[in-house]
């Protein structure tokens, strides 16, 4: 009990004195988990967008298999990932493989599914008067989806924070495919799992601590999203 | 010159015939009015009209430009109407931004577009609205934001669905100001569907009525209301007394329409043993309780079987051999001590009967 309070006490301390190996591993895991919800952003609107507007043969499979791949195991991502930017894979000539990128490359094939199914779901949700009005007011194609997508913003928004939440707590992935190499592939979840191993129980629980509240600032935006829909 | 032209259109969905060989005209200027009862599929040709949808049949033509199908040459179209829509939705923006939208969409430089915006706002009553959020208006004040909004892009051709349905009473006159505001000031051409016979009567040139997906009769609102062409246009139009007869004998343009055990002296030119319908509005109709009929040609005795009371009228039933609906006022009916079983006396003029053709 007493190894868990000091490891508390001491983990608080390595926050608030802003320890430099805390604080580094921290802000590397935000920006890679940003920089792949970014992207799987910008590629999942827009195909969302298309997906939702136009009536096409098998859209209904489509997308119960994009909402199928919600629930795709970290490591199964990551040994796809490590196939495709290990250097004797296809894309190895990227020079991916145990770099930020790699794991980034992994997120967005991780979280797209999720990020495409919400848009799909958060499109859905619009009252289907708002596009038919757009497109009586004069707006072409491109002008309805655009609005609709703003009707739409606060469910898309919750939608990345959702992505963005997986992608900064999964860790099977990160360890294939970015290696774990301390100040440059090391992120929470493969610290945390490292530090815990070395008996580092303090380093870990720092870590868990900024993994909760960053959770927990996810949680918070996602209920004041919703509040603000209603 | 015509606007529009719809040329023997049709409609399914499902395998169902909403809309039955729709043709009709719309001259710049004009205002027509379409009325019919819910589910004739009015809306329906609205939003065929508005090109929101694509007919199953027909062809659609604004400014003589076919714009049934090719998409470009239907957002061209579209962008020179409007539609104010019977349950308008607003978009999650300010009042503002909600009128300007059509407006931006065109391409419209944003300092004629503030002009532009302030003037319709203005126009509507709801100037100082303009930085609200649209979603938190009431009813009212989110149909004067739609009318705005299609008014603001000046359409040659406005297209008003049931624009006043559900609306309080302050809410329908402000927007029937506006629309005859913009009807006399602009000279733009209308077509709306409204199940309010008075405002269909009073803004429109001409009336088309649309029954179970087919247009039964267009013309003028005196002939449609004065003149219906058949039972379910006279029924619709709330002539109460249709009564099915033959003619019986004949003396010019006067008959004789033998109903039910009662004859009635009507103008008709139709012939002897035509199965005809005799179409009365209650409010020609006279009731007294003495035998003084005046100029009238038909007179009947009749007994009262049933008194409704409607506000300040009274609907009184009378059998006189054949059942008539009467209309008087609560008042004189109290002062005649009209009541179930009072015998009466029936009056009406031939020339306040309208005699069609009934196919049997």
């Amino acid at each position: 009990m007493s190894e868990i309070w000091d490891g508390l006490v001491k983990a608080f301390q390595l926050i608030c004195t802003f320890d430099t190996t805390v604080m580094s591993i921290a802000g590397k895991s935000l920006w890679i988990s940003a920089a792949s919800c970014l992207i799987a952003t910008a590629i999942c609107v827009p195909l969302g967008s298309v997906i939702h507007f136009n009536n096409f043969k098998g859209k209904r499979l489509l997308i119960s298999t994009v909402q199928t791949l919600w629930s795709m195991p970290t490591v199964a991502v990551g040994l796809l990932v490590f196939l495709l930017v290990s250097h004797s894979g296809p894309l190895g000539i990227l020079e991916l493989i145990f770099k930020p990128g790699a794991i980034i490359f992994g997120q967005v094939i991780l979280i797209s599914p999720l990020i495409l199914g919400l848009v799909i779901s958060a499109l859905n949700g619009v009252d289907k008067l708002i596009p038919e009005t757009a497109v009586s007011l004069g707006a072409s194609r491109l002008q309805k989806a655009i609005l609709t997508i703003r009707e739409a913003r606060y469910a898309i928004v919750a939608a990345l924070i959702m992505g963005f939440g997986r992608a900064i707590s999964e860790v099977g992935l990160s360890i294939m495919v970015g290696g774990n190499i301390a100040r440059y592939t090391r992120t929470i979840p493969t610290a945390i799992a490292l530090e815990t191993q070395r008996g580092n129980i303090e380093l870990s629980i720092a870590l868990g601590i900024i993994l909760i509240l960053i959770a927990l600032v996810i949680n918070i935006s996602l209920h004041m999203l919703q509040r603000k829909r209603v | 010159m015509t606007l529009l032209r719809v040329e023997n259109v049709g409609q399914a969905h499902n395998e169902i015939e909403i809309l039955k060989g729709i043709n009709l005209s719309l001259e710049r200027g004009e205002v027509f009015a379409l009325i019919g009862p819910t589910g004739s599929g009015k809306t329906t040709l609205m939003k065929l009209i508005d090109l929101l949808t694509k007919p199953s049949l027909g062809q659609i033509y604004f400014d003589e430009v076919d714009v049934t199908d090719v998409e470009s040459d239907r957002l061209a179209a579209r962008r020179r109407m409007s539609l104010v829509q019977q349950k308008p939705i607003v978009f999650s923006m300010n009042v503002y931004d909600n009128v300007a939208i059509g407006l931006k969409w065109r391409g419209i430089a944003r300092d004629l577009t503030k002009g532009k915006v302030e003037y319709v706002l203005d126009l509507v009553g709801m100037a100082d609205y303009a930085h609200r959020d649209a979603k938190t208006l009431s009813g009212g004040e989110t149909q004067r934001v739609a009318l705005a909004r299609a008014l603001v892009v000046e359409p040659e051709l406005l297209l008003l669905d049931e624009p006043t349905a559900n609306l309080d009473p302050n809410s329908v006159s402000k927007i029937e100001e506006v629309i005859e505001h913009v009807i006399k000031k602009h000279k733009i051409s209308v077509f709306m569907t409204t199940h309010d016979m008075v405002q269909g009567q009073r803004l429109s040139d001409t009336v088309g009525v649309l029954i179970a997906g087919e247009m039964l009769q267009m013309g003028t609102p005196e002939q449609i209301f004065s003149a219906p062409l058949n039972k379910e246009v006279a029924e619709f139009v709330g002539i109460d007394n249709i009564l099915a007869g033959m003619i019986e004998k004949k003396d010019g343009e006067l008959a004789d329409v033998r109903v039910a055990s009662g004859i009635i002296s009507a103008i008709s030119h139709y012939e002897v043993g035509d199965d005809v319908y005799a179409l009365i509005r209650p409010e020609d109709i006279t009731l007294s309780l003495a035998k003084d009929h005046g100029s009238a040609r038909n007179l009947f005795s009749g007994k009262i079987f049933k008194i409704t009371m409607l506000g300040s009228l009274v609907h009184i039933e009378v059998d006189c051999g054949f059942p008539l609906f009467v209309v008087a006022t609560a008042r004189s009916a109290l002062d005649m001590g009209l009541v179930v079983d009072t015998q009466v006396f029936i009056s009406f003029k031939a020339t306040a009967i309208k005699v069609i053709k009934r196919w049997v």
